[in-house]
Order: structure tokens, then C-alpha cells, then sequence
């Protein structure tokens, strides 16, 4: 079992937990996730590690509420523990000295692009950072990417925070204006990273992105993962989950994101009618 | 009672659960024999002055001496004697390919010319291992002196739980590394319930845990650490890791929706137990027409679990003919009666899809039997133009699997073959690096439970006397010196 032992809201539907998992904190690298079970007929999700404590031997995962699974998540607290996490799974970013990294952060994405863009700047490298959302709410991790980048821009979609636009204007911008980047590393919602791409293989910039595909096992067994990188077939889950951008094919990754939508609309119908139902007593007992 | 009269004593079929009604559930097939009927069957027994049956057991059972026990009605001595060489009685009973093992070389079914009608031993075996559980406490062997020394088994599957039992009784200290949340590797995630209910397989391995196996769950070896500090940290290693790389098949189309590996549609039906869907929380693709490329046992398992989701219609594409299916007899005449349709001789040669990326349909072409192949099977040769499609809204590709590439690629001293397995001493389990065995489809690619089992025992024998002497070189001349002194 696997205890919470801090838990905060850091947006509309975005949380963050330090959960007790000594032996996943041990040997973890930037890059990598865990598959995380909450309860015991509980399905397995993948999720990016944002942090580990070695010494306390705690990992620090954040994560959206999307599906019946993580907004059962949200609803446990401080002291509530999860049966299975593990890991850490997936093969670590590869971390060198290049000169100016640019880390390209959509939404959740900045979860995991920040351990990457911490290691990134540890290695020696100047780092630009551009975190984007949909709106101010959604944006994650400002402080720490701050901490770790040497400049960083802010964009949102509704113009809420920062300028108003997408990760890709502010791109455009910053190349316009002469900067010049050895490598971009972009993680984000699939199609933030697809026009990413197109972007920076017109401009040159060699880009690292990484790949959240439905999963099962993690460990290269069943081939849920796959996506085709430069016509091949790659398992994200042990060849990823980072690849080369450039050569992700995105379109059939983002439609085999939608194998389990029906399922997934049906778990999460449920759970809600359960919840209310729930919610319904509680407020009769009131009474 | 003469041999005469045992010969003449028609063989005892097992009840088996209603073709219409049971492709609507998930509870076993066969239902097991009840005392009379296994007493009835043990009849049948010769008891060989040799048996042949015995040597074609991977893990030698005594079977003479079970299913004497059997007649007599004794059946805790019939469990004794078969938990003596087989940890996974209840397991083996039901999965176990005996028409091709003790039952190939039966003198009865050697009699009858057909090994189908031999003494049913493995339901036998599995009528003992029921009866034992059924009947209240199992029975754990006297305490052994402990050695102290530490083994590490990495994967919890066959082969692995049999190091664990055969080492744990000669007094060793065994951690089992699964990467998993469960015991049984291929047995909790592959072999449906309908076949082997999870319910056994968790029984058995409560069974090693009460002997004083220590299990670490979510431990995935080469991720949540590297294989040095296990093998730093034990005096022993036994990797057992399976043949968990499903094999796709190249052609066009295979990433379309729909289409998954049989790993990926067996672990989401039975590990995850997404037939319970929305009740828990995995979902699983439900085709109203499923095509299940293969003609193994994993084939037979997607067609079957097919059904039970709710398919209208479950197909089987197998490019040879059926006399060259893999599969048992028991698993395609089963796959038969509730109704799965083979269509033999057929091949996909691109799959299709619509402008969702969801599957319509697969182009299958036609094959015929040409000359024999290196396995020695006529080998299947497409018919030019013979292309045609069968529409189908899900796939499952169940061809096979390779050796699991995760321990292997972490360790480069480890000697592998081209196709991935670890190469091992065949004797022994040995691999290239000292102090470290392999055994299971890691070394045979994918082969059957009992087989691992088989490899499970040697090994465990091996890593025994290296414990014991701590001499890795001429570790095979040594463990046969062994047994001639037994003898």
C-alpha cells in the first residue's frame, strides 16, 4: 500500500501527490512514469513522475481528473493509501550538455517536463521554457519552471496570463527575435505536440517529445502502446516514452487515444450517478 | 481386479458446463469428476511395472502411485504422493497438454490406439488437487533447517513458483520479483477463467507464501532496480520472466482501433477482469464480429473469451490446415462447440479501416499446403488472387510471443540466442553468468506451462547443490554424480 502524504490542488481539476513508494523513488531518472492501480478492481494508468525524494523515499506525481479513475483519485485524502504503484517504468530522458534547450510545456504537460528541464539545466544547458494552457487555472508549475529555466514565457489561450496565443506563436517569436535552440523538448496534450513538431522540423530544431498512449502493463507485454515512430513500430511504455518528434506519426496515436472513449464515458457516467447517489443519502441523513 | 477386466473399463468423461449457456459466463468448463467417478477412472490403472507415464511427465509425478491412491479411496495419500514432485496440481490438472505427454504413452490409450482414450490422468490429477482444496486445511511440510542463503526468483509465473517451492523446502530464503500486482504470470494474466479460475492459481501461491516465500509486488527487475543489486544481494538468481513479446504481424493496418495483441485482450479479460466492466474499471474492446489471427491455445483463449464479451460472431484465421494446429484437441473442440468458426487456410494479408481509424474488416487470402518447412509441417503457400474480405470489428493477432527483451537488454553479460531467449545449460539452467539460472519461455520462447515448470524443477535442483558447494564450473557432472548416489 501506498500512503498520500501530501496532497494539493493546484487547478480546476489538477492535483498533486507525494505518495510513500520507497522503492519506485530508488532508481528513478527523469523521463520515467509508474502505473498506478487505486483500488482493487482498478484499472492501471500510466503516470509521468514529477519528483522523487530518495531519502524519504517518496515520489511526487500530478495529475488531471478526466476519467472515472482519476476523479476517484481526487477524492482521496491525506493518509488514504493506493494499493498498487509501479515502476519507475519507461526509458529515461537522455540528459547531455547540448547549449540552449527549449522545454515547451502544454497544460499537464509541465508535470512531466519539469524533472526533464531541471536535469536539462543541471547538465549545464541554458534553458528557455514556454508553458502554455487554455486558460491562467490550468497553468501548473509556474515557480518551479521559473527555478529551473534561465527565461521562460507564459501563453494562454483565452489571453488570461501571459500573452494571449499558442506554445507555437511564442515559438515563432522567440526565433524571430533571434534566439537560437540546440533542442526542444515539448510535452503536452497530443496535439500540441503534433504542431510543435511541425514547427521546429521547419525551423531545424531537433525536438524530444513524450508519448502518453493507453498502456496496460508497462513493461512491453501487450503492445497497447504502440505508435509508429519513422515507420516503425515502437512500445512507448519500454522504447519511450520519449521519442523524436519529428518523426511520431501523431495523427494515429491521437485516434488510437480514442479505442476506450465509449468506455470511458460509460465508467465515468456511473461513477458519477454512484456518487450523487451517495451524495443524495448523506444529504437525506441530514434531514 | 485383472488387467483384463481394467482394459475393458470405457474411459470417464468429465461434466462439462453447456456449450449455449456457458459462452455466457465466465465460471469453468468442465466441471471436475466427482469420488465415485475419479475412483471409477483410477480403475483403469494398469499400474505399469514401468511406466511410461511417468517419464512422459516434464516434473516425473508418480502417477501409478496417485491413482492407486485414488482406488483406494485415500485421497490425502494421493495428494501427498502428487505434491511430492508437482507444487501446481490444480494447475497443471487443467492446462497441462497430457494427451502429448503421460497420456502419449499410457498403455492403455496405447491399447486403444488413441491417447484421448488413455487413463485421465490429468483429470485425475486435478480431481486430487479440487478435493484437497475443497477439504479444509493444506498441508505444510515439516520445518526444514534453514541455510541461509538468499535466492531471488525474478517473475512470478510458472517456472518461477517452482524454483520458489523446490528451494524454500530444501531451507533456502526465496524473494519472488513480480513485475505485476498478482502471482502466476501467464497463468492470472493469459489462461482465461473459464479454463483456469484465478481463485486456484491464488490459492497455490497462499500455498508458497505459507512455506515462507516472500513476494515484492510492482517489482519490475532492470527498472525498480538494477539487476546488480539483486544479484549482489542473493547468493542465487533464477530469472523466470516469460515470453511476454507479443509478435504482430507486419501487415498494413495493424494499428488501426480494434486491433490488439492477444496479451493485450487476455490481460484487460482476465488480469484486469474487464468482463465485470463497468463493475471494475478496465474495459476491453467488445466485437460484434472478432477475427483472432493463430491456431494455438491462445487462439482458442481470444475466440472463446470473445464470445463471452458478447461477440456474435467469432472467427478463427489460421493460414495451415487444422491437423497442424498447435492447439490441444480439448481447447479446438471446445472453441467448436460454443460455436467459434474456423476458417482454415486463410491469411491477412492488410487489414482495413475506416475514416475513425476503427477496423471494418481484414483482406484474407487463400492458402494451400506446399512442401515441408524447417518445423516439418507442410509449409502454407498463398494462392495468387484468391483475395477476399471478411468484415470484422475487432482482431485480436494471437501468433505468439517472444522472449520478454526487459531483463536481457539490462544486462549484457547475460548471453542470449537471435531471437532473444537466454541461452542455458539444459541440464542445469545455467546462463553465462555465474550464480545466475534461467528457465521458462524466457529460454524456450513460448512453450507450455508444465514445460516451465520442468525447467523450474532442474534449476532448482541445480541452484541447490551450487548453494550448497558454491562450485558454479561442472555444476551438470556433479548434479548427475548426485543422483547416482541416490540411486
Amino acid at each position: 500500500m501506498h500512503e498520500i502524504l501530501f496532497k494539493e490542488r493546484l487547478g480546476p481539476d489538477i492535483t498533486l501527490y507525494t505518495f510513500h513508494a520507497p522503492d519506485v523513488a530508488a532508481y528513478r531518472q527523469p523521463g520515467q512514469f509508474v502505473l498506478m492501480r487505486i483500488s482493487e478492481d482498478g484499472e492501471r494508468i500510466p503516470i509521468t513522475i514529477a519528483d522523487v525524494d530518495r531519502e524519504k523515499g517518496t515520489i511526487t506525481l500530478i495529475v488531471q481528473s478526466v476519467g472515472k479513475t482519476t476523479l476517484e483519485l481526487a477524492q482521496k485524502e491525506v493518509g488514504d493509501s493506493v494499493p498498487d504503484i509501479a515502476g519507475p517504468l519507461g526509458t529515461p530522458t537522455h540528459i547531455e550538455k547540448v547549449g540552449h534547450v527549449l522545454c515547451v510545456g502544454g497544460g499537464i504537460g509541465t508535470a512531466p517536463l519539469y524533472p526533464v528541464a531541471k536535469a536539462m539545466k543541471e547538465a549545464g544547458n541554458r534553458v528557455t521554457s514556454i508553458l502554455g494552457a487554455r486558460s491562467a487555472d490550468l497553468l501548473i508549475l509556474e515557480d518551479r519552471m521559473r527555478e529551473v529555466s534561465d527565461s521562460i514565457v507564459i501563453t494562454t489561450d483565452d489571453g488570461t496570463k501571459g500573452k494571449k496565443g499558442l506554445v507555437t506563436n511564442a515559438i515563432q517569436e522567440l526565433v524571430d527575435s533571434g534566439e537560437k535552440f540546440d533542442q526542444c523538448i515539448a510535452m503536452g496534450p497530443p496535439i500540441m505536440m503534433k504542431f510543435v513538431c511541425l514547427l521546429t522540423k521547419k525551423l531545424g530544431i531537433p525536438t524530444i517529445v513524450s508519448l502518453n498512449p493507453i498502456m496496460v502493463d508497462g513493461t512491453g507485454m501487450c503492445g497497447g502502446c504502440r505508435v509508429t515512430v519513422g515507420g516503425e513500430i515502437k512500445f512507448a511504455c519500454v522504447d519511450g516514452p520519449e521519442f523524436d518528434g519529428h518523426l511520431v506519426d501523431f495523427d494515429e496515436m491521437m485516434a488510437r487515444l480514442n479505442t476506450y472513449r465509449s468506455h470511458e464515458k460509460q465508467a465515468l457516467e456511473k461513477f458519477s450517478d454512484h456518487s450523487g447517489c451517495k451524495l443524495e443519502a448523506s444529504l437525506k441523513g441530514g434531514k | 481386479m485383472k488387467p483384463a477386466e481394467r482394459l475393458k473399463i470405457p474411459p470417464t468423461p468429465m461434466p462439462e458446463q453447456d456449450p449455449a449457456e456457458r459462452i455466457h459466463n465466465v465460471k469453468e468448463v468442465p466441471l471436475g469428476y466427482t469420488p465415485e467417478m475419479a475412483m471409477k477412472e483410477a480403475q483403469r490403472c494398469l499400474q505399469c511395472k514401468t511406466p511410461f507415464c511417468v517419464e512422459g511427465c516434464p516434473v516425473g509425478i508418480d502417477i501409478p502411485g496417485f491413482i492407486g491412491a485414488i482406488e483406494e479411496g485415500d485421497f490425502r495419500k494421493g495428494v501427498r504422493i502428487l505434491k511430492q514432485k508437482n507444487l501446481l496440481p490444480a494447475v497443471c490438472g487443467r492446462v497441462c497438454p497430457q494427451e502429448e505427454q503421460c497420456q502419449q504413452v499410457c498403455t492403455i490409450g496405447k491399447a486403444k490406439k488413441d491417447p484421448c482414450k488413455a487413463v485421465m490422468i490429468g483429470k485425475l490429477e486435478r480431481f486430487l488437487a479440487d478435493w484437497e482444496r475443497e477439504n479444509g486445511e493444506f498441508e505444510t511440510p515439516p520445518e526444514v533447517r534453514k541455510t541461509g542463503k538468499k535466492v531471488a526468483v525474478i517473475g512470478g509465473g510458472p517456472a518461477g513458483l517452482t524454483v520458489a517451492g523446490d528451494l524454500i523446502k530444501y531451507g533456502h530464503e526465496v524473494t519472488v520479483y513480480e513485475a505485476f500486482h498478482k502471482a502466476g504470470g501467464v497463468l492470472v494474466y493469459g489462461i482465461p477463467e473459464f479454463r483456469l479460475p484465478k481463485a486456484i492459481v491464488q490459492t497455490e501461491v497462499e500455498y508458497l507464501e505459507k512455506l515462507g516465500v516472500k513476494f515484492r509486488y510492482n517489482f519490475i527487475v532492470g527498472k525498480t532496480a538494477p539487476v546488480q543489486n539483486i544479484v549482489e544481494e542473493h547468493d542465487a538468481v533464477f530469472i523466470g520472466t516469460g515470453a511476454g513479446l507479443p509478435r504482430f504481424m507486419r501487415v498494413e493496418g495493424e494499428n488501426l482501433l480494434g486491433v490488439m495483441s492477444a496479451n493485450e485482450y487476455l490481460t484487460r479479460a482476465n488480469l484486469m477482469k474487464a468482463y465485470s466492466f463497468p463493475y471494475t474499471d478496465t474495459p476491453i474492446v467488445k466485437g460484434k464480429k472478432v477475427i483472432t489471427v493463430g491456431g494455438g491455445n491462445v487462439a482458442m483463449d481470444c475466440a472463446r473469451t470473445a464470445l463471452r464479451m458478447g461477440a456474435e460472431r467469432s472467427l478463427i484465421v489460421y493460414r495451415r490446415a487444422e491437423e497442424q494446429m498447435p492447439a490441444r484437441l480439448e481447447e479446438i473442440h471446445h472453441a467448436k462447440e460454443e460455436g467459434v468458426e474456423f476458417h482454415l487456410l486463410n491469411n491477412p494479408v492488410r487489414l482495413i479501416g475506416n475514416d475513425d481509424g476503427w477496423l471494418t474488416g481484414a483482406e484474407l487470402i487463400r492458402m494451400e499446403l506446399g512442401k515441408p518447412d524447417a518445423s516439418g509441417r507442410r509449409r502454407p503457400v498463398p494462392v495468387e488472387g484468391s483475395e477476399y474480405v471478411e468484415e470484422a470489428d475487432a482482431l485480436i493477432v494471437a501468433i505468439g510471443n517472444s522472449p520478454n527483451p526487459l531483463v536481457p537488454a539490462s544486462w549484457p553479460e547475460l548471453e542470449v540466442t537471435g531471437w532473444g531467449g537466454i541461452i542455458v545449460n539444459e541440464a542445469t539452467g545455467q546462463t553465462s553468468v555465474p550464480g545466475v539460472f534461467a528457465g521458462g519461455d524466457i529460454v524456450l520462447g513460448a512453450a507450455t506451462v508444465i514445460l516451465a515448470m520442468g525447467h523450474g524443477r532442474r534449476a532448482a535442483r541445480a541452484m541447490n547443490l551450487y548453494l550448497s558447494s558454491g562450485k558454479w564450473e561442472d555444476l551438470e557432472s556433479a548434479l548427475s554424480l548426485c543422483r547416482a548416489e541416490v540411486r
